[in-house]
């Protein structure tokens, strides 16, 4: 039999245990993964990769240049960047005022379960609904269709994020604040979205993370485009279309690529994730 | 943070505005199959202004957009029905022509030893025949060892042009798999596993002992599945062969068909692949901008008279000569905007 | 024991303190609300768009949409049972799996690890929320699954009676196409999210109050549990709802491993089908208005699933705050 203390100290190490098991674990599942990346990937990157635009496969033609995915490079990070403005600005001021303002009320539960179910909506689904909101009446693609069909996907998890974050900020830096007579919106701005800098950009990161590798809502939006385009009102393309098509088509040639362009997505992710954080952390030490 | 974002989106804005619609350029989305071929051409056509930007979106997505008037053409490896056609007020002509061959993983089975007939292959997507060894297989198969494995079908997941044809191809054969499975893009099957696409077809009978599944030829050839051999309407059996889905094209009655509704299933010829189909690229027969109009099908005419060599490369079948001439034919007479022709 | 963190001061009384920059309280409120209204407006327009797209089918089948396995494009009858028993096993088992994980990392990160290395494991674990999700399927079709068939799947199936009960579990072609191999690759797409936000809540606890427990001598387990895990509570639903979501509206990489069937998994190690991969597989090329339309409404009938969840999970969690 053990004593008490004993067996809180044997629980104690079976839990710590175990979460250094799930980081193993998570971790060595997460390596294995980047791991195929850069082993598959890496022999694609080249200068060509980022200088030359798609191009069909170069089978059985030894005079063909090479394509890279310079026009997908420029359309995804077209789409992405006009996608997360609005889902920032929107998720975050609808986070604020369901944590804020509204939240208690029936209104706000609305706002908040209509949010949480649109969650899981499978992304092919927004890519329709945006075909019919705004490619159908347009008659055509556009990267604008595209980028409001991703911004419909991140929208949600920002303000979910937001809500969450903003409501574990401690009441006590809102009084203090109000003590001193800081208006509440003065308040809202200064002092919880600042101190919740750090939660907010984790939202901001992983809403950017989730919807820079969707394809299923761009196939019925942005379409894609062979060429080179910078008209937020024309088809234009994107980096996982091309990395969905290249990957399922029978040239070896075009795999590569594939592969290629999944590893600079992992990398872009990760460089503006990081770069995100050293930004975040910057006001503070002035 | 955010400022920095503006600004940046701002000048990304304000660059997009100042440097578009420069060319020239044509939208076209559709079926996958013959994206890579589409593309390759559209990548020469360059040099003559026109840009071509053509998606691969599965051929209901084709079909679906030009309906919409979303896209200057649509393309899809299902003909429609002549009714469709019409309701629609579009016209359907094929461009490269494809084959679809079963692959099969069997131990001490090479490439194209196995000889099956289209019944034989419906009664195994049936679940009727079981085993590999079975009397039904095996008495067209004198001279191959054939063990006693569970056989496991594997099927395309996806809607796809390439169910349409192999569905197609087995109801033409067996009324049982007419009457229990169908011919569609999307059918119930029996049992079986699905794989997403070609490659996921692929992989899984690469990775089941005793399966057998259904992949465009080009799939089978690169991934090295040995392919099994489907005899032909003389009970000749060809082999899955460029020249062999040329000769099923070559027989077909395209001038007698339904607004060019032609399967080239388990058509006549003793060098002819039984399972072989075309791709079609779909317009709108009353076109309000003649430019567009033209534009299509002076894309098409270019691709007719200089895109077989690039076709070959990646391992597409052209059209018959006279195929693509008796096309040219039709354009004169069958798409109009404005009310007069817009070819030639 | 519970903190309540969520009182506001009344805006009113402050207002008449400093009446200047208190005009602005409600513009910004304005201005937050109307962001509310119109996430509201568009995820609104998303479903009642889904509804009526699906109407058609609800109208033909009835309630036998839910409870048939039928899925026959051929002849034109519609029964989503299998994808929604699909959906349901394979959101639950990737939760399952990535949950624990998750808050074992989480913990791992905020409580055990030096600075200097969670830092950089943080990075990478949400790094690999940014893979598109193709490569996550591809990854799984090459990789895993042959995997899986070959050193767990053989040797269980030869191990196993198939006629036990366990055998029930195991049973199915061993090509490691099947609901437990879509689950695993779900759990490992969920985690990153959810480790994340985890991690993030968890570093929201006020440091005095981990120390008081520390102080009165709980152990770490006793104070996650009792202390940290309380905290969080309310946050950690919405972890739950993000992982959860996105387990359940995944469609490209589960499309390649579940091996895509449409009929009750027997077991399993059976394949099967999800809402999302049979509307990912089926959509692009669905040419007929009742295929289509027993398409949107089976992503309808997804979002009833989402809503009964998420309303189950909102009880459980209310009842237990205000106890």
């Amino acid at each position: 039999m053990f004593s008490r203390v004993a067996r809180r100290k044997f629980y104690n190490t079976v839990f710590v245990g175990f979460c250094v098991l799930a980081t193993v674990v998570a971790i060595g599942a997460l390596t294995l993964i980047l791991w195929s990346l850069l082993h598959k990937g890496l022999a694609g990157v080249d200068a060509n990769l980022f200088l030359a635009d798609t191009k069909s496969s170069c089978q059985g033609d030894s005079s063909c240049a090479p394509g890279g995915l310079r026009n997908a490079f420029i359309g995804s990070a077209m789409m992405l960047a006009i996608a997360m403005f609005i889902a920032l600005a929107v998720g975050i001021l609808a986070g604020t005022w369901l944590s804020e303002f509204g939240g208690e009320t029936p209104y706000g539960h609305a706002i908040r379960f209509l949010n949480d179910v649109l969650l899981s909506a499978p992304s092919i689904l927004i890519g329709v609904a945006v075909w019919e909101l705004l490619v159908v009446p347009f008659h055509g693609y556009s990267a604008m269709a595209g980028a409001v069909a991703l911004a419909f996907l991140a929208a949600p998890v920002v303000t979910r994020t937001t809500e969450d974050i903003l409501a574990m900020q401690s009441s006590a830096l809102r009084e203090a604040g109000s003590a001193l007579g800081t208006p509440q919106w003065i308040v809202v701005r200064k002092i919880v979205w600042k101190a919740a800098g750090g939660g907010l950009l984790t939202g901001g990161l992983l809403a950017f993370a989730r919807i820079s590798g969707e394809t299923a809502p761009l196939l019925f939006t942005s379409l894609g485009n062979n060429l080179f385009s910078l008209d937020p009102f024309a088809p234009i393309a994107s980096l996982p279309k091309v990395i969905y098509d290249n990957a399922l088509s029978p040239y070896d040639d075009l795999v590569q690529i594939a592969w290629a362009g999944a590893l600079v997505i992992a990398v872009v992710v990760l460089a503006i994730n990081i770069l995100g954080r050293i930004l975040a952390r910057e006001p503070k030490r002035s | 943070m955010f400022k920095k974002l503006a600004v940046a989106l701002a000048a990304t804005l304000c660059a997009g505005v100042a440097v578009a619609a420069v060319a020239e350029t044509l939208t076209g989305a559709g079926a996958t199959f013959p994206q890579p071929v589409y593309q390759k051409w559209a990548e020469a056509y360059k040099a003559t202004g026109t840009g071509i930007n053509y998606q691969g979106i599965g051929s209901g997505g084709g079909i679906k957009q030009i309906e919409a008037g979303t896209v200057d053409f649509g393309a899809s490896d299902k003909p429609l029905h002549g009714s469709d056609l019409t309701a629609n007020g579009l016209y359907q002509f094929p461009t490269v022509i494809g084959g679809i061959v079963p692959a099969v993983n069997i131990p001490g089975v090479g490439n194209e030893q196995l000889k099956l007939t289209g019944p034989v292959l419906a009664e195994i997507y049936l679940g009727n025949i079981k085993v590999w060894n079975d009397s039904r297989i095996a008495r067209l198969n004198p001279g191959l060892r054939l063990p006693a494995i569970p056989i496991t079908t594997v099927h395309r997941s996806d809607g796809s042009g390439t169910n349409f044809l192999f569905t197609s191809y087995l109801s033409g054969l067996s009324p049982q798999f007419a009457h229990t499975v169908g011919a569609s893009d999307s059918v119930q099957w029996p049992g079986g596993l699905g794989g997403k696409g070609n490659p996921g077809v692929a992989a899984f009978v690469q990775k089941t002992v005793g399966s057998i599944g259904y992949v465009e030829y080009i799939y089978a050839r690169a991934n090295h599945i040995p392919a099994t051999l489907v005899a032909s309407r003389q009970g000749t059996y060809p082999k899955p062969t460029a020249a062999n889905f040329a000769a099923a094209a070559a027989g077909a009655n395209w001038a007698g068909s339904d607004h060019n509704f032609v399967l080239l299933l388990n058509q006549p010829g003793a060098n002819s692949w039984p399972i072989t189909g075309a791709t079609f690229i779909l317009v709108h027969k009353n076109q309000t901008n003649a430019a567009t109009c033209r534009a299509v099908l002076k894309f098409f005419d270019w691709a007719y008279k200089n895109g077989d060599g690039a076709a070959a490369q990646l391992d597409y079948v052209p059209l018959p000569l006279a195929l693509k001439n008796q096309v040219r034919h039709q354009w004169t007479t069958e798409v109009h905007a404005g009310g007069r022709p817009c070819f030639p | 024991m519970t903190i309540e963190t969520t009182q506001t001061p009344e805006p009113a009384r402050m207002s008449r303190r400093i009446p200047m920059g208190a005009a602005f309280n409600p513009i910004f409120r304005w201005v937050c609300a109307s962001a509310a209204t119109l996430l509201l407006a568009s995820l609104g327009w998303v479903m009642v768009s889904l509804f009526i797209g699906g109407l058609p089918a609800f109208r033909k089948f009835g309630f036998s949409f839910i409870t048939n396995v039928t899925w026959n494009p051929v002849t034109e009858v519609y029964g989503g049972a299998g994808p929604i028993v699909g959906t349901l096993i394979t959101a639950a088992l990737s939760l399952a799996f990535a949950l624990p994980v998750a808050i074992g990392i989480a913990v791992f990160l905020v409580e055990f690890c030096p600075r200097r290395i969670a830092r950089p494991i943080a990075v990478v674990v949400e790094l690999l929320a940014g893979i598109p999700s193709i490569v996550y399927g591809m990854w799984g079709l090459f990789v895993f699954a042959p995997f899986f068939a070959k050193y767990v799947q053989l040797p269980l199936m030869l191990s196993i009676p198939p006629d036990s009960w366990l055998g029930k579990f195991t049973q199915g072609v061993p090509n490691g196409a099947n609901i437990f191999t879509a689950s695993v690759i779900l759990a490992i797409m969920i985690l990153p999210y959810m480790a994340a936000v985890f991690r993030e809540l968890f570093l929201t606890v006020p440091p005095h109050l981990r120390e008081s427990s520390f102080a009165l001598g709980a152990t770490p387990l006793e104070t996650i549990t009792k202390v940290v895990m309380p905290f969080v509570s309310r946050g950690s639903i919405g972890v739950i709802m993000l992982g959860l979501g996105r387990a359940l509206g995944e469609t490209m990489a589960v499309t390649f491993v579940i091996g895509n069937t449409h009929a009750f998994p027997k077991s399993l190690f059976d394949s099967g089908s999800t809402i999302a991969s049979t509307i990912a597989n089926e959509f692009a090329e669905a040419t007929g208005a009742m295929h289509t339309s027993a398409l949107l409404a089976l992503g309808f009938v997804l979002f009833v699933i989402t809503f009964t969840v998420l309303a189950i999970a909102r009880g459980l969690l209310s009842s237990q705050r205000y106890q």
